[in-house]
């Protein structure tokens, strides 16, 4: 579905990606975890035009989106919950749920709201509340529910775990995988990486600007240069 | 300046309920007309961080626009009105595009500068093509009408001044709080970013901004003209001025607030006149001073809210 190759992206004199390249097959759970700085947000933001790569490519359904404008990478049936949030503080919570179905009809609108309120039942409670008035988990239901809005076939999730509390934490996670049996596809970028493992089908590990490693879930859970990097532990005690 | 002021009693003796009243309305009438220029410097404001200089030219241009398209075209008025307020919403997008777009990365001081350089451009444009010497204003009939109100002699465009700027001010709201693109520029001016990964094109918020803010100033410029009837290539600065100040009073980026600021701009300005006379020619500077009062002690503005940075 998502085939991302030998992706080069600077930021002025900064290399941030350095042939970094994934694969997401429809109905996976992908993660992409890394250490802060690695360019796992840069990743998600050449995807969906924010940025634009030197070179190397993006295709979506077979399609080119690299020449592609934003607006025009999300109709093609991609939604990202980015990085902090991003919320619309000034915007009531229906408001910021009305933009991320902008481009969709009435029906799409009203039963994709169903859903996420289904989901996320405290968001239905806050509909009329300013978004910036929301607790830090609350905006974070906001920001993936309104990416669930538009009905993607890809979802981007940047770091949804950022900043919550641990029970927080593993309701995201669980609404992640219900999100996932429910037919959407996601790319998960985390620097929680047990937690992103193990929900995850398949993970590439992200290190300055390259891949360094890639296999399923459970295999880099077992994996030792990933357990003493990103889960804290020292080789000695596995 | 504040060493000339007369105790405000002695003012107040010399004018009578009646001329007290007739001032009360002159007062909203010019005021409403402030506020309506003063919408498209806030709405500007609110999504580009920019006070879009060229504004106040808008006038000047929906002013002659709605000229030549009488005596050119021997449009009537009814015709004309609209096809000059349309060409002056297009024109401000075309601002936009030329002027501004290219520096939407640049740092704000560029687009400053641009602005104040589309501004000069606009004048001597109009000065060189349409030459110097004031034209008349064409001024319908209709509005010429004089009606007696509670015993005082009214001309009607002092009355339909408000009205209408009333009327446009609950119809923008209409389409900023009611409809998505409204949502959307109501989310543009807080992040483009993520506006944008809403699947948002947001040239085109944009240019829906610049193009209702635009037909507001021309409507502006179209009753300006009706007020005083001389158009000259410079007849927007002045109205520019004030209801920049007027926006900056009401709290700039508030909609609703460039409306009351300009209301209350236009009653200070007539009532200082007409309670202190000897105050007459002072009567530009109290806008400054009024600008000055609120940057220094409340630079938000009566509705405004801290302003923010964009992320
Ligand atoms: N807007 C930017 N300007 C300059 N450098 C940036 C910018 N954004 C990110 N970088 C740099 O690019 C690298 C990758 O950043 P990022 O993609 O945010 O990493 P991650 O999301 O993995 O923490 C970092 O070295 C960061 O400092
Ligand atoms: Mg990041």
């Amino acid at each position: 579905m998502l085939e991302v190759q030998d992706l080069h992206v600077y930021y002025g004199g900064i290399h941030a990606l350095k042939g970094a390249r994934l694969k997401v097959d429809r109905g996976q759970i992908v993660t992409l975890i890394g250490a802060n700085g690695a360019g796992k947000s840069t990743t998600l933001r050449t995807i969906v035009g924010l940025v634009k790569a030197r070179s190397g490519s993006i295709r979506f359904n077979g399609e080119d989106l690299s020449r592609l404008e934003t607006h025009e990478i999300i109709k093609r049936g991609i939604a990202i919950s980015p990085e902090g949030r991003r919320v619309f503080p000034n915007l009531t919570v229906l408001e910021n749920l009305e933009l991320g179905a902008y481009n969709q009809g009435h029906e799409t609108f009203d039963r994709q709201r169903q859903w996420v309120y289904s989901l996320f039942p405290r968001l239905e409670e806050r509909e009329k509340q300013l978004a910036g008035t929301l607790s830090g988990g609350e905006q974070q239901m906001l920001s993936v529910g309104r990416a669930l809005m538009s009905r993607p076939q890809l979802l981007l999730l940047d770091e949804p775990s950022l900043g919550l509390a641990p029970l927080v934490v593993e309701e995201v996670f669980r609404i992640i995988q219900t999100i996932n049996k429910e037919g959407a596809t996601i790319l998960l970028v985390e620097q929680n990486a047990m937690a992103a493992l193990q929900v995850a089908h398949f993970a590439y590990v992200l290190e300055t600007g390259r891949i360094t490693l890639e296999g399923t879930g459970q295999t880099l859970l077992m994996d030792e240069r990933v357990r003493s990097a990103y889960l804290g532990e020292s080789t000695q005690s596995v | 300046m504040l060493s000339y002021c007369l105790p405000p009693w002695k003012g107040f003796q010399s004018v009578s309920g009646t001329i007290f009243f007739q001032q009360l309305i002159n007062g909203m009438s010019l005021g409403s007309l402030y506020g309506l220029v003063a919408i498209g410097y806030t709405m500007v404001y609110g999504i580009l961080r920019l006070i879009n200089f060229a504004h106040g030219d808008l006038l000047m241009f929906a002013a002659y626009a709605a000229i030549y398209c009488v005596t050119l075209f021997s449009l009537p008025w009814t015709l004309s009105f609209p096809v000059a307020i349309l060409m002056t919403g297009l024109m401000g997008i075309v601002l936009d595009r030329t002027a501004y777009k290219p520096l939407r990365n640049a740092p704000r001081i560029s687009l400053l500068i641009s602005a104040i350089g589309a501004s000069f451009l606009l004048e001597n444009l109009a000065l060189v093509v349409l030459g110097g010497v004031p034209k008349a204003f064409p001024r319908p009939d209709v509005f010429d009408q004089v009606i007696e109100l509670w015993g005082l002699r009214i001309q009607v465009l002092t009355i339909y001044t408000p009205v209408v700027t009333l009327a446009l001010l609950a119809g923008l709201l209409f389409i900023v709080y009611k409809t998505k693109a409204g949502k959307a520029m109501r989310a543009a001016s807080k992040d483009f970013e993520t506006t944008r990964l809403m699947g948002i094109n947001l040239d085109r918020i944009i240019a829906l901004t610049f193009l209702l803010g635009s037909s507001l100033a021309a409507a502006g410029g179209i009753m300006w003209a009706m007020k005083y009837p001389q158009v000259n290539p410079f007849m927007g600065v002045f109205p520019g001025l004030k209801a920049f100040i007027a926006a900056v009073l009401g709290g700039i980026g508030n909609i609703v607030g460039a409306v009351i600021g300009g209301f209350l701009l236009g009653l200070g300005e007539i009532l200082i006149v007409a309670l202190l006379p000897e105050l007459a020619q002072y009567r530009d500077a109290f806008a400054f001073v009024i600008l000055i009062l609120v940057l220094l002690f409340r630079p938000t503005g009566i509705m405004g809210e801290p302003l923010t940075d964009k992320v």
